[in-house]
């Protein structure tokens, strides 16, 4: 039996867990593009905060996932079911690429732009929403981009703690030895991530101001 | 009188009122003592502009002349206190920069930068319409304004909808100017504004701007390197060199000063000059 037939046969299944995996990938990468968004905004006006903010993210990134996986078991409500346990854990691993794209994107945005802006009588505020972000939108977007297409592989390791989603079939592969089943989760996943890298780099691309 | 009492930090200077001071023949900007560190106020930093006293009459161009770093640009920057100054105070239309909101300061006056500054995103008409927009002007007055000014600076109406990146550097540097004047300014900041264009561009705005001013009698602060640009433009010439006013001159003065410095300019730009 081929990967593609096992598919075929457990479509129900198949189904179910990439349904799985994108409410995993999905609501993390929501979350983290609304913290994270902010935050890098945050850092671009106190600088002093910079450090401290983008170091944080930077040392979650460096902590192995099935590690983190273990360290929030114990927290009260997100410990007691698994996908909160994962979707939290997906959170913070997107949280880097999207604070540190929203600072680097507004910090890029040409400084002639933003001085004639002010010099014009912009208010702090109008020159945030009607300057910096939409110039740096295209920035802001690749960093969407890169957190997903992180969290739909991560998301697959999830399966270790329960949460579902189509790293069942990779460690269910494992353990049997069979191949079919392994690519049964991989194959999907993969997909699902060309897709989101695909869309959002379409995304990001019609954004940019040329 | 709009005279307003001088509530800030004991000691500092305060300005002299005369009896028959009117708001009209008051210089439209004033610097009293003014100087400009970086990294604030104390001896620490490097100074980049050392106690400046200068006036701009109400009505004339300005010229700030001098090389790079000779603190022309901060100067200018201070009047729409994009800079705080270390010491001294600067006064527009009779009041201290650190006394007027500077958000409403900021709108009455125009500003035109070399890199031109237009927002990639925006239209011209956009751009244009940038401050009337902010100010909260109906959409209908806005867009006649946009056309007026379009006609004003010798562009073509058809040129609303384009995007910046899609206009020569002549016609950006036309819009740049439109934009700061939408919102009708009594003052122009303009910084270097002809210096990145080829130099028959330059001489049609120069002449433009000329034709412009005639009728539009705005108080003008330009900022310059090149001192055919400034004899020809300019109602004074202010001559900077290392962060400190060498001398104030009108052209004719300039062509004919003893000063040093001013003599150097006309030996570098001999040959040009003598036309």
């Amino acid at each position: 039996m081929n990967v593609w037939q096992f598919m075929l046969q457990n479509h129900a299944e198949v189904l179910e867990l990439t349904v799985e995996h994108l409410k995993l990938v999905g609501i993390s990468t929501l979350l983290a593009v609304l913290v994270g968004i902010p935050l890098g905004i945050l850092i671009t006006r106190w600088p002093s905060l910079n450090k401290p903010v983008l170091g944080g993210a930077n040392i979650i990134q460096t902590i192995p996932s099935l590690a983190l996986f273990g360290f929030l078991l114990p927290a009260p409500w997100i410990g007691a079911r698994a996908d909160r346990l994962a979707i939290l854990a997906l959170t913070l691993y997107a949280l880097l690429p999207l604070i540190r794209n929203t600072y680097a994107g507004i910090q890029g945005v040409d400084r002639a732009i933003v001085e004639a802006g002010r010099g014009m009588g912009m208010t702090d505020r109008q020159l945030l929403f009607q300057v910096e972000l939409p110039v740096a939108l295209g920035v802001i977007i690749a960093g969407v981009r890169v957190a997903t297409v992180i969290s739909v592989g991560l998301a697959t390791i999830a399966a270790a703690i329960g949460a579902g989603g189509l790293g069942e079939y990779i460690f269910r592969g494992l353990a049997m030895v069979n191949n079919q089943v392994i690519l049964a989760g991989a194959i999907p996943a993969a997909a699902m991530a060309l897709l989101a890298d695909v869309s959002l780099g379409w995304l990001e691309k019609r954004l940019s101001p040329r | 009188m709009d005279v307003r009492p001088n509530i800030g930090t004991p000691g500092r200077r305060r300005y002299k009122v005369q009896m028959n001071d009117s708001p009209d023949n008051r210089p439209a900007i004033e610097f009293h003592h003014v100087s400009y560190r970086v990294n604030g106020d104390g001896n620490a930093g490097r100074e980049l502009l050392h106690d400046l006293n200068l006036e701009v009459q109400s009505g004339e161009t300005l010229i700030l002349l001098g090389r790079s770093g000779s603190g022309k640009t901060t100067t200018l920057k201070l009047i729409n206190h994009l800079l705080t100054p270390s010491s001294g105070e600067i006064l527009v239309e009779a009041r201290s920069t650190s006394e007027w909101d500077v958000i409403r300061l900021r709108r009455r006056i125009g500003y035109v930068i070399q890199e031109v500054g237009l927002l990639p995103h925006f239209t011209v008409e956009r751009n244009i319409g940038l401050v009337p927009k902010i100010e909260n002007w109906p959409a209908d007055r806005i867009q006649a304004r946009v056309l007026e000014l379009l006609q004003l600076v010798g562009l073509d109406a058809e040129i609303a909808s384009r995007y910046p990146r899609e206009l020569s550097g002549g016609q950006r540097q036309r819009v740049g100017v439109a934009r700061a004047l939408a919102a009708d300014p009594p003052i122009l900041l303009m910084d270097e504004p002809f210096g990145a264009l080829d130099l028959i561009t330059r001489a049609e705005l120069q002449h433009e701007f000329l034709e412009l001013q005639k009728s539009l009698r705005k108080t003008v602060v330009f900022v310059t390197h090149d001192l055919r640009e400034a004899l020809l433009l300019g109602t004074r010439i202010a001559l900077m060199e290392a962060g400190r006013l060498v001398t104030v001159h009108t052209p004719e003065e300039f062509l004919n000063s003893a000063e040093p410095l001013a003599a150097a300019y006309r030996e570098a730009f001999g040959t040009a000059l003598k036309i």
